[in-house]
């Protein structure tokens, strides 16, 4: 019998199994939920499971909202750096209404999740990009088990960033859940495999979802004539990827908050069994 | 190079203001719509700024400013994504201040981002779509985007004549373009 020599697991990159046994690399995991019974959604209430809503801010005061436990801003300084700040007191946290109107839909599917915001609109145009990037990045970090992104951008120049930030989450455990262009047009980072990536169905039930056989967009949510949150404690009524999307993030919500050892790729099959149009065992 | 931009003021060039006017009046046309404006970013100042105007507010509208990166206009503008909206009279707080300087508040508003090159030039909006069998929806926001993009072309085209992109390319690209355009409206015939 070989004795394998007594290394410390590696760090970073992990080309093959070496210096570990089966026995080392034994991971606990979760099974996946119970599809749910009809008018019922998936999952728990979101309870333990930090969303993070990156978009223009969120009015933490909303009654829809229901208070977030941190705010921050993504800023861009005359010198070119890029800082996340924390939201001043005086500050009304969201100045165009589409941030709060995401989290007031987290909030309904997934009641009992934790709500953070960081801010990406709202400042200067210039090098929006880069802040949305800075933004997404430090939501990643910050180890946010879902993190909500119902903004995309179409420049290419940012592919590859996206790209790397967006397998970062993946094997962090982090889930972004990410809105497609409203329009036909190629933006990122929807389009890769690592998100969940979300379009809006027109059926009028608030709480279903479907998944696309012919992704990409990989799952629908409702997204026609939402009633959502809007600024100074108002609702409005509007359309658009942008509210289907934190639907789906609360559905992940709720579900990592009754298996909270899922992995991404099980979460996404998790969406995938307890989509309304998949039929499990169905005839071929 | 330096990228020429958009008008920040009011343009004085009749081409440029009759290219917008233009614009406005035929989407306000195509949706059958209340209203309809053009915001153009003044970058310098962070601000959009009406530069055309069909239907209320026509009269007072243009040149006035508002903060580029609030309400419904600066998402739009922000984000590059267009925006529909409904039921805003219910909302007691509906962006009022910009809403009660232009003398109309609207029910429902439609938004596109006016993009060109992956660069945001202004807004157009469309506000009181005129309701047909069923309310406007995503198809006809679709169409507004599509609209839209065709005006940011001819927009640059218009400001800058020694575009970066060859002149043959641009006209493909507004042909195809118009193509699209043409394509959605015969789709909404029943709208």
């Amino acid at each position: 019998m070989t004795t394998l020599p007594d290394a410390a697991p590696p760090r970073g990159l992990t080309w093959r199994l070496t210096g570990r046994t089966p026995e080392d690399v034994r991971t606990e995991a979760d099974a996946l939920p119970d599809r749910p019974t009809p008018g019922a959604l998936v999952g728990g209430s979101g309870r333990g499971v930090r969303v993070c809503v990156v978009d223009s801010g969120v009015d933490a005061t909303h009654p829809l909202v229901g208070g977030v436990a941190s705010a921050h801003v993504v800023r861009r300084y005359e010198d070119g750096a890029i800082r996340v700040d924390p939201l001043k007191a005086d500050d009304p946290g969201d100045l165009c209404g589409h941030g709060t109107a995401c989290a007031g839909i987290v909030r309904r599917v997934a009641p009992d999740c934790e709500l953070h915001s960081v801010r990406v609109l709202g400042e200067r145009f210039t090098g929006r990009g880069d802040v949305l990037l800075a933004g997404l990045r430090w939501a990643v970090r910050q180890g946010f088990e879902v993190i909500n992104l119902s903004l995309s951008t179409t420049r290419t120049r940012y592919f590859e960033d996206l790209h790397a930030l967006a397998d970062e989450a993946y094997f962090g455990s982090s889930v972004v859940v990410a809105s497609a262009h409203n329009t036909q047009v190629e933006s990122f980072p929807w389009r890769f495999s690592s998100v969940v990536s979300v379009g809006s169905h027109p059926v009028s039930d608030p709480d279903m979802h479907l998944y696309n056989p012919e992704p990409p967009v990989e799952f629908f949510g409702p997204g026609v004539d939402v009633e959502v949150a809007w600024l100074g404690g108002a609702t409005l009524r509007s359309s658009g990827n942008s509210y289907a999307t934190p639907f789906v993030a609360g559905l992940c919500a709720r579900i990592l908050s009754e298996r909270p050892r899922l992995t991404p790729f099980q979460l996404k099959h998790a969406l995938y069994l307890s989509a309304a149009n998949v039929h499990v065992g169905g005839s071929r | 190079m330096t990228q020429p931009t958009a008008p920040a003021a009011p343009s004085t060039d009749p081409v440029v203001a009759e290219l917008l006017q233009s614009v406005v009046d035929v989407a306000r046309a195509i949706f059958g719509a209340q209203a309809g404006s053009i915001m153009l970013l003044d970058h310098q100042s962070f601000e959009l700024v009406f530069q055309a105007v069909s239907g209320q507010g026509q009269e007072f509208l243009i040149g006035r400013r508002f903060p580029a990166g609030q309400g419904i206009a600066g998402w739009v503008a922000g984000s590059g994504e267009p925006m529909i909206v409904d039921d805003l009279r219910r909302s007691a707080t509906f962006d009022h201040e910009t809403a009660e300087s232009t003398g109309y508040v609207p029910d429902a508003l439609m938004a596109a981002p006016l993009v060109h090159d992956d660069r945001v030039l202004g807004v157009l909006e469309v506000l009181d779509p005129a309701p047909g069998p069923t309310r406007a929806g995503l198809p006809e926001l679709e169409l507004l985007a599509l609209f839209a993009r065709q005006a940011a072309v001819a927009l640059r085209v218009a400001v800058d004549s020694s575009a970066t992109v060859p002149a043959a390319e641009e006209r493909d690209r507004a042909v195809r373009l118009l193509a699209e355009v043409q394509r959605l409206i015969g789709d909404r015939a029943d709208w």
